[in-house]
């Protein structure tokens, strides 16, 4: 019985990993912009396909195994740095003004547009690049068989994406500014901040941060049609149960939901499904504005 | 511009007459038309498109090669291609604009089985000769009888059944399986069968898992870990397409294919793109008489033509789901062929060729194949085991059985489900004899 | 403020509807669904006018839907199926709406959207009762008692579905006018003056929430006895984002913006599928696009434009 939980808690590692690159860039865009960027999924897909292209373009070339994990970084960056300022100056910066719900269908509009564009670079074969999961081998615990990939690897990533944006927002100037937007945005731009670049720079880092997660998921799983349309409910899901911007939330969350759903895979296979939404509504239940959220002052 | 009420009062009358492009094409009966058009329905997105759109590269190759050489009773052909990834109501809608806009005189539908579930009801309201060419629920006969469908393929008994035959014949002392299957009616159904059919021939097998994975998973690594600490002697897996790759991949990073015999019944469709990841000995199936290496038609000049030239233009082997859409241009031709003769020449009406298609036996690509009276498709299935060889960077079948109709199809009139209940240990030994791989 | 007439833009668009589907048999079809949808998105209507979005209305039409499958066995007519649809979806609503109508903004959307995806996993994973993905057909129903031949019946259902549309359009309109309705803008605009004002807020959502879900359940009764086949797709989340889409697409101004909006979309959908069976989700996301930068008013916000009179000036 113990033996099965430490087990499940390996396996839910690495899925809340996952979960946590993804739904971490939507928390942050959403705490500044207040957007909720439907086309988030679309990043993760695209960010991962990218990476699985160029990871088979390195694994052509001679110093093939120790490029296949600084491949996942740069795609990342790659399609955050383009996609992202592309993405918030033609569309989203057009759209602040307008209503809340109009934000939010222009990113379905986008997303919609980005899954045909996927399928008309990569095609509807899939795809899948394994060399990073190659690269590190396999590894033993007890009588498992697991790769260091999801045991090593995707934990740490994330857990270095944690403590790192932790100490950004907290302890640089950008990043206090960005926590000031996100806690009151009319007094940040009161105080001298330029609301436009914060947007600016949150999206496109957000967008990096889908483009990670995706780059990361690619070695593990073929890509298909239709892989980024999973990832925006369980995106969602997340930062609705996190609290506005929350990152401590966002990663707590992930781990809830990897856990879960690890868990009722062992004990109760048909609710797997739903484990992230049983958590929603039962954190909601307890705390209406998300785990670590505060009610926001609302204009009387 | 301002649109007064009167301007718009005179524009709602004068629409309906003055818009062409939504009145319905003449429909001519019996009498030769100047083409020949059909309607196809398959996936051109989301995750079944790995199946759908090399199912319509291969209704395009061979409708060009039809043409090619007078079309069929000389009439050309054309096809109409639409996704059934909207829905059914998107595609029953497309159905009835396909059959009274269009003017389209054969449907080809559908993939999933939820379409054709909804569209034979309404080919027989329609009038409109529907071949269905991939999907498997063997509810659609079972339960219904129609005029207006047929299948030129079988359907998920004997892809299921063969499948075991054959596990049984490899490795008859198998005590414990696991099964993992995509949570949709396929995985469900087809999980239903198996399990049915193993109790009845091999009575006592624990079961020590039945994992129901989302459809659409990417991640398989939490039932891969239970599936090595329970280390049954077999793991069944009826997945398909990027969820099979991945799984596939998974597994075999984790070292799982050496403690499990994998049975694996669609993975004919996975093998050039998992290449050797997929070990050897794995029990593979290919939901149906065909294969691009087929042991018995590999060496007919239809099958190699049609493989070069698909090859060629598409840059892939064919897999079932091209084999399928041939199955159906084939058997479409045949029918058409059929009762034009019996015409003494002059064209079909559309009960006529319908009623040609039920007992209708045609030759196709890598064999021949039968048409039931109750509009069901008979084809045998074959299986083999994997095998790397110096050929091809991905596995190819060794020690393959052609599993005949009589031994995994229900008979007319009888339900799958109930059928597979009957069969005994005997069925196993009366496989006919396996075929080596060639180089 | 019951706002401008829309008598004459009704007339319109069911004159013209009725014309197409004369003229073009296959219509019938696409235009009941059309108005089905349409149904769903008056409910969705509703609660944009308190600035909520719903990500999960897709549940109340599979509720809807899924009724009229369950019941078509034992009750065989359509002025019996209906209300059961609507029964049952406002049931569903009601017991929904007391848990998230006390929520706003992304909550209140990421909340419907989980009660839709659970049940549409419920929906797939009972397959001994809802057949899962195959889903269940539907024989056709009678119509008050009679049975009609596939032709008539798609005109008696459309028919049928103009009249709800067009009935229920009107009894929205003067809900949105009466005070429960006009304190739903209150909510969007600010809900703490509505509380000092001594109204609850949470009760005025809750009561447009269940009718929005009543609405959708109507819808998905239709649908079901239209295409005479239930999938769970039909409360999978997408279709959600379809609902609001094309509440944004037809307008909010008016309760006919729904109906355009549906018409519009199911439309386009078909024949840019017709035209570019590969790149049609593309060519919708961009109608879309187009319509939130350059016409955020929607369809009836271009046709309110085109028919203003301009003040005199003086």
């Amino acid at each position: 019985m113990t033996l099965l939980l430490l087990l499940a808690v390996l396996d839910g590692l690495a899925y809340a990993a996952l979960v946590f690159m993804v739904a971490v860039g939507l928390t942050l865009v959403f705490g500044v912009l207040r957007v909720l960027n439907v086309a988030h999924g679309s990043f993760f897909a695209i960010g991962a396909y990218v990476a699985a292209t160029l990871g088979t373009a390195a694994a052509a070339t001679a110093a093939a195994p120790v490029l296949a994990l600084p491949v996942l970084l740069i795609a990342a960056i790659l399609v955050g740095g383009v996609l992202g300022p592309l993405v918030e100056k033609l569309l989203l910066s057009r759209i602040y003004v307008k209503d809340h719900v109009l934000q939010l269908l222009v990113t379905f509009a986008l997303f919609m547009i980005l899954e045909d564009v996927q399928k008309l670079i990569w095609g509807v074969q899939p795809i899948f690049q394994d060399a990073a999961v190659k690269a590190l081998g396999p590894v033993e615990v007890g009588d498992i068989v697991y790769t260091r990939y999801q045991l090593f690897l995707l934990p740490g990533v994330a857990a270095t994406t944690l403590v790192g944006l932790m100490w950004f927002l907290r302890r640089t100037l950008t990043g206090r500014v960005i926590v000031a937007v996100t806690q009151d945005r009319e007094a940040a731009t009161a105080m001298g901040i330029d609301a436009q670049r914060v947007y600016l720079l949150t999206f496109t880092f957000g967008t990096m941060l889908a483009a990670l997660g995706g780059a990361l998921a690619s070695p593990t799983s073929s890509l298909v049609p239709g892989v980024g349309v999973n990832m925006i409910v369980l995106s969602f899901a997340v930062v609705a149960t996190a609290g506005l911007g929350q990152i401590e939330g966002a990663a707590l969350t992930a781990l809830l939901i990897g856990l879960g759903r690890s868990v009722a895979v062992y004990f109760a296979p048909e609710f797997e499904v739903v484990i992230p939404y049983i958590i929603m509504v039962l954190v909601l239940l307890v705390r209406p504005y998300g785990i670590f959220g505060s009610p926001e002052l609302r204009r009387v | 511009m301002r649109l007064t009420r009167r301007a718009a009062l005179q524009a709602a009358a004068a629409a309906p007459l003055a818009s062409p492009f939504i009145l319905p094409r003449n429909a001519v009966a019996q009498q030769k038309p100047s083409e020949l058009r059909l309607g196809i329905s398959t996936f051109l997105s989301g995750p079944a498109s790995v199946f759908g759109v090399p199912g319509r590269n291969a209704a395009d190759l061979i409708i060009e090669q039809f043409n090619s050489s007078g079309g069929i009773g000389g009439v050309p052909l054309r096809s109409v291609v639409i996704d059934e990834a909207p829905g059914v109501d998107f595609l029953l809608g497309e159905c009835r604009r396909l059959a009274q806009n269009e003017g389209v005189d054969m449907m080809l539908a559908s993939i999933s089985s939820g379409s054709c579930l909804a569209v034979a009801p309404l080919a027989e309201q329609l009038r409109m000769p529907t071949i269905l060419w991939d999907c498997g629920t063997q509810r659609i006969f079972e339960e219904n009888s129609y005029r207006y469908s047929v299948r030129t393929q079988a359907n998920a008994v004997p892809e299921i059944v063969a499948p075991l035959l054959y596990l049984m014949r490899v490795k008859p002392d198998f005590r414990t399986l696991a099964v993992v299957n995509q949570d949709y009616a396929w995985g469900r159904d087809s999980w239903a069968i198996w399990k049915a059919a193993m109790d009845a021939i091999k009575p006592g097998v624990r079961v020590v898992a039945e994992l129901f994975p989302r459809f659409g998973a990417t991640d398989f690594s939490t039932e891969i870990t239970r599936l090595q600490a329970l280390r049954p002697d077999v793991i069944l897996s009826t997945s398909w397409g990027g969820e099979l790759d991945t799984f596939v991949r998974q597994a075999a990073e984790r070292r799982l294919f050496e403690r499990s015999t994998f049975v694996l019944p669609l993975a004919e469709s996975s093998l050039e793109r998992v290449g050797r990841t997929l070990p050897e000995g794995v029990i593979v199936g290919a939901r149906g008489d065909h294969w691009f290496l087929h042991p018995t038609a590999r060496d007919g000049e239809l099958l190699k033509n049609f493989t070069q030239s698909y090859r060629q233009r598409f840059n892939l082997y064919p897999i079932y789901p091209t084999f399928h859409m041939a199955q159906a241009l084939y058997g479409m031709k045949a029918g058409y062929e059929k009762a034009i003769a019996a015409n003494g020449g002059s064209w079909p009406s559309r009960e006529q060729v319908m009623d040609t298609m039920r007992g209708l036996e045609f030759q196709h690509l890598t064999g021949t194949m039968k048409i039931r009276d109750d509009g069901q498709g008979l084809e045998p299935m074959l299986m083999g085991v994997t095998r790397h060889v110096e050929a091809y960077n991905f596995p190819v079948l060794d020690q393959m059985i052609l599993y005949p109709p009589d031994l995994t199809m229900n008979p007319t009139g009888t339900k799958g489900l109930d059928w597979v209940r009957l069969l005994t240990p005997a069925a196993v030994q009366r496989a006919p004899a396996p075929i080596a791989y060639r180089a | 403020m019951m706002g401008r007439s829309l008598t004459l833009p009704t007339l319109l668009g069911v004159a013209l509807l009725i014309g197409l589907a004369a003229s073009a048999p296959w219509l019938k079809f696409v235009f009941t669904i059309a108005l089905a949808k349409g149904l769903a998105v008056l409910g969705i209507l509703l609660l944009l006018r308190a600035g909520q979005v719903s990500f999960g209305h897709a549940l109340y039409v599979a509720v809807g839907a899924y009724t009229v499958a369950f019941a078509r066995p034992t009750v065989g007519d359509v002025l019996l199926l209906l209300p059961l649809a609507v029964g049952a979806a406002t049931i569903v609503g009601l017991l929904v709406g007391l848990f998230v109508a006390r929520y706003r903004d992304i909550f209140f959307g990421m909340l419907n959207l989980a009660f839709s995806m659970v049940f549409y996993s419920l929906l797939e994973k009972l397959y001994a009762y809802t057949r899962g993905t195959d889903g269940i057909r539907v024989i056709p129903p009678t119509i008050a008692g009679l049975a009609f031949e596939r032709v008539s019946y798609e005109w008696v259902m459309l028919g049928l579905s103009l009249a709800l549309a067009v009935g229920l359009g009107f009894l929205a309109r003067i809900f949105l006018a009466s005070p429960l309705g006009q304190a739903l803008p209150a909510i969007k605009a600010r809900e703490t003056r509505l509380e000092f004002a001594g109204i609850s807020a949470k009760r005025v959502l809750l009561v447009s929430y269940v009718a929005s879900a009543a609405l959708a359940g109507l819808g998905g009764g239709i649908i079901a006895m239209t295409t005479l086949h239930v999938t769970p797709l039909l409360a999978y989340w997408t279709h959600s984002g379809e609902l609001v889409f094309i509440a944004i697409l037809g307008g909010g101004g008016a309760v006919l913006g729904p109906f355009l909006g549906a018409a519009v979309f199911e439309l386009v959908r078909v024949y840019a599928a017709a035209a570019f069976p590969d790149a049609w989700q593309m060519i919708l996301g961009a109608v879309l696009l187009g319509i939130i930068l350059f016409a955020s008013r929607g369809l009836w916000g271009i046709y309110e434009d085109l028919t203003t009179r301009r003040a005199a000036r003086p």
